[in-house]
């Protein structure tokens, strides 16, 4: 029971730390909105035309998973410099286990990450409706319990990265090299359907892929262009999203433990 | 008394360190004991409070905390002590009284609630009890970037107290305090110690702070090189005190000098170890007129820096493993 409390405790104070810390929140919020509102539209004047369905909407669904998944993701990593700072010291002594602490930290982060998520959907309706573009209320509301899920996935991802990296420096250095491709490979400003042999193999060992296609899954369901803009069904790509979480997180915590204690 | 803290042969060489940071160190803390480790930065000091901590493993030896083993029983280890960090370890943007419930529920003292108002009555009222002791009332709730230094600290040390540990781990408490604040900081944990006897596990670099303490515990390039009181540092170290005189004769006063047994130095001033003598016993001894008197009595100072003089060089190196 102390565990759940102390689970509740740190994630609680990553929220209420974003919260008050008015610059961290205005600037989390501006690169999805450039990617949505320059990216977006560019795509849409240049290739629109060729593709068979709007552009604005399928860089929104895919910055929405991307932002989210990369938010989290960076969260965690951010453990590694905080064991050193403010009250992260506290909670690496206090008498709660390891993996409660990174299961909050996920947790704390998912939530973080899900107050720029809620503000990309507003920001995509309204950029919807500049466009005339329908969008269903249905198909909103759906993404925010998958949002919750890429959040977790993406918190997973980080701790395996965590238990990987001695320090922030180097967790700064790689973190571009592992996240940038994925921008491309995961589809999420342009289709993926027809990718070379090695791009494609590429695309299919990138973890956001299947967060990106998830989050279409549940956007596109039951409209006209949901053979055009989804890769897999939601059932492949739930499994993918369950089995590496699980596998990221159990050996990712068990990694960061030992290298924590046996610097 | 019983130990509280049992350390024996603790050995701890970091992943890419040549030379070991903590280097067989062995020592025992009683109960209720205020116990100081002193030595120049690097000397292994941080890394000490770590394991004891539980949060770095050592390479070898064992340290128990209260009954139970760092290594096997972090957690129980854990439960039992408190500490403040060299950095600050609380939270810039979230109120006093945030930091401390989120110590508080971390600890299982109480459950989580959103809020304040949603915790139970008894944190209530301890918090406020708490906000008296810091004359804090009107600030409790709001976020503490406008707390001075002192104010921080003294939040931290009151934190860390809540869930009553055996044990309370300074590393370094008053570093970039002001005089009045680290006064204040020390009158505050005398009064803690007067109502509680809680042990305590100090590191510091100033001297006057270490000379309050029951024992002190030097250590350099990761190995103990001095242990004992106060008093048994100092004349251990520096060996006796002196007494310097000097007179308009000098010739008699050497005469006097050798014929009283004592050992002296020097063409004059003469300087006379006291071994074990007192001033007094000197003066009333002789009876040459003198002009010049000055007595050396070690300070702890004088002690610390024996040991640790003419080794800067050994200490840069040594700075990265900490």
């Amino acid at each position: 029971m102390n565990d759940v409390n102390a689970i509740l405790t740190i994630a609680y104070r990553d929220l209420l730390k974003l919260m008050r810390d008015r610059a961290r929140l205005i600037s989390s919020l501006v690169f999805p909105f450039v990617f949505i509102g320059v990216l977006g539209p560019s795509f849409q004047g240049s290739f629109g035309k060729m593709a068979s369905f709007n552009l604005i909407i399928f860089t929104f669904t895919g910055v929405y998973a991307q932002t989210l998944f990369q938010s989290a993701a960076f969260g965690i990593i951010s453990l590694i410099e905080d064991r050193d700072n403010d009250f992260s010291q506290e909670i690496f002594v206090s008498p709660i286990s390891r993996y409660s602490i990174i299961f909050g930290k996920i947790l704390g982060e998912s939530l973080v990450a899900m107050v720029q998520g809620l503000a990309i959907i507003v920001f995509g309706v309204v950029l919807a409706v500049a466009a005339g573009i329908q969008v269903s209320l249905g198909s909103l509301l759906m993404m925010i319990p998958v949002g919750i899920v890429i959040c977790l996935f993406g918190g997973a991802f980080g701790v395996i990265i965590l238990g990987n990296l001695p320090s922030r420096r180097t967790a700064e250095q790689i973190f571009p090299f592992i996240l940038l491709p994925q921008y491309f490979l995961s589809g999420m400003f342009t289709p993926i359907k027809d990718l070379p042999p090695v791009v494609s193999f590429l695309s299919i060992i990138s973890p956001m892929r299947y967060a990106v296609d998830f989050v279409r899954n549940a956007f596109y369901v039951g409209s006209a262009e949901y053979n055009q803009t989804v890769i897999a069904t939601p059932y492949f790509n739930i499994a993918v999203i369950g089995i590496l979480f699980a596998v990221f997180l159990v050996s990712g915590t068990v990694l960061f433990v030992r290298a924590e204690r046996n610097r | 008394m019983q130990a509280i803290i049992e350390v024996s042969n603790l050995t701890k060489r970091y992943k890419r360190g040549t030379t070991n940071a903590v280097d067989g160190i062995s020592f025992n803390v009683a109960q209720g004991e205020l116990f100081a480790l002193l030595g120049p930065n690097g000397a292994g000091k941080t890394t000490t409070i770590s394991i004891l901590t539980t949060t770095l493993a050592p390479t070898s030896g064992r340290a128990v905390i209260a009954g139970y083993d760092v290594s096997t029983q972090a957690r129980a280890v854990r439960r039992q002590v408190g500490i403040i960090f060299q950095n600050p370890s609380l939270d810039q943007n979230l109120t006093a009284e945030e930091n401390v419930r989120f110590h508080a529920v971390l600890y299982g003292l109480y459950p989580f609630r959103p809020t304040f108002a949603a915790m139970p009555a008894a944190y209530r009222e301890e918090v406020m009890s708490l906000a008296n002791v810091l004359s804090l009332q009107d600030d409790i709730f709001k976020p503490i970037k406008r707390f001075s230094g002192g104010m921080k600290r003294k939040l931290e040390i009151i934190r860390s107290l809540i869930h009553k540990p055996k044990v309370l781990f300074l590393d370094e408490p008053t570093i970039g305090l002001d005089p009045a604040s680290r006064r204040s900081l020390w009158e505050h944990l005398a009064q803690v110690r007067a109502e509680r006897p809680t042990t305590i596990l100090l590191t510091t670099h100033y001297l006057e702070e270490a000379e309050q303490a029951d024992t002190i515990c030097v250590i350099n390039k990761g190995k103990i090189v001095a242990y004992g009181t106060p008093a048994q540092l100092k004349s251990q170290l520096t060996g006796d005190s002196y007494v310097y005189v000097d007179s308009d004769n000098r010739g008699q006063l050497r005469s006097e000098l050798q014929s009283l047994g004592y050992s002296f130095e020097d063409q004059g001033p003469f300087r006379i170890r006291l071994n074990g003598h007192n001033v007094q016993q000197v003066m009333k001894a002789l009876d040459t007129p003198l002009n010049y008197v000055q007595t050396q009595i070690p300070t702890l100072e004088d002690a610390y820096l024996a040991i640790v003089d003419g080794k800067d060089e050994e200490r840069l190196i040594e700075t990265d493993h900490e």
